[in-house]
């Protein structure tokens, strides 16, 4: 795959907790970004839906967030760090279908316990570290091949 | 199958249009929560739903969705149709309640997101 980059590219989001009326506008940005280089369609989905679910969390979850991006002519990098709850037991937040959110967040259509497992099941490198009463950050990398 | 064609089934209002009647929807998968939508979407499906809120567009834009069916005459604001106008995503919305819309459709010939 030829990409249209020289050079790394690089960006960051602020998300704010609570605010759904723009949630998902930091993944719909990258999705372009990512298809302006020419990465292929099927990596930018498996990108999009990995940020859009880590951005939804934050949004859910956490009072304020920053969405870091690093583009390589190899791979795409996306950091998000949160100012949340943190999450008491990784290994349990792993498993799918298993949800901490209370009834107004299912409501919306979120906190089906999926997002964790969906950011793993599209990225090539996954990472979660968390520590309670003070964030989470998430890291993900998506290989171009 | 076409947007025509599952307006017709539907007995559906198209509240949002697309340039292209003709765009071919390939399979559909009925959800209210987003997760599941993202998790076991495939490209160039429609989406039949219950939720009018703008990031059910930013959803159905990221997986690929290409129309919405909101289901029990569900009709979103303003701020929902316009992002739906932006993303080229047509909305319809159907009298059917979920189960129905979901049977109609598969009845007609439109398959599923997932063969099982």
């Amino acid at each position: 795959m030829a990409l249209n980059i020289t050079g790394n590219i690089d960006g960051i989001f602020q998300l704010i907790g609570g605010n759904f009326s723009t949630a998902g506008e930091a993944s719909t940005q990258l999705k372009h970004k990512l298809a302006e280089i020419g990465v292929d369609e099927e990596i930018i989905r498996r990108a999009t839906i990995a940020t859009f679910e880590a951005e939804m969390n934050v949004i859910i979850y956490a009072a304020a967030g920053w969405l870091h991006y690093y583009i390589t002519p190899e791979s795409i990098k996306i950091r998000i760090e949160d100012m949340g709850p943190g999450i008491e037991n990784i290994e349990l937040a792993m498993q799918e279908g298993y949800s901490t959110a209370p009834e107004w967040v299912r409501e919306m259509g979120w906190g089906a316990g999926m997002g964790l497992p969906n950011m793993k099941k599209n990225s090539d490198t996954f990472t979660v570290d968390s520590v309670v009463g003070e964030g989470t950050t998430v890291e993900m990398v998506i290989n171009f091949p | 199958m076409t947007l025509k064609e599952i307006a017709e089934i539907l007995d559906a209002t198209i509240i949002s249009d697309s340039d292209d009647l003709n765009v071919q929807i390939v399979n559909a998968c009925s959800a209210d929560m987003m997760s599941a939508v993202l998790y076991y979407h495939t490209p160039n499906s429609l989406l039949i739903t219950g939720l009018t809120q703008p990031h059910v567009i930013r959803t159905a834009e990221i997986a690929g969705i290409k129309t919405i069916v909101f289901v029990l005459n569900k009709k979103p604001d303003a701020l929902t149709i316009e992002l739906a106008r932006q993303k080229k995503i047509p909305l319809l919305s159907t009298p059917c309640c979920m189960y129905t819309a979901s049977g109609r459709l598969f009845s007609a010939g439109l398959p599923g997101c997932l063969t099982k």
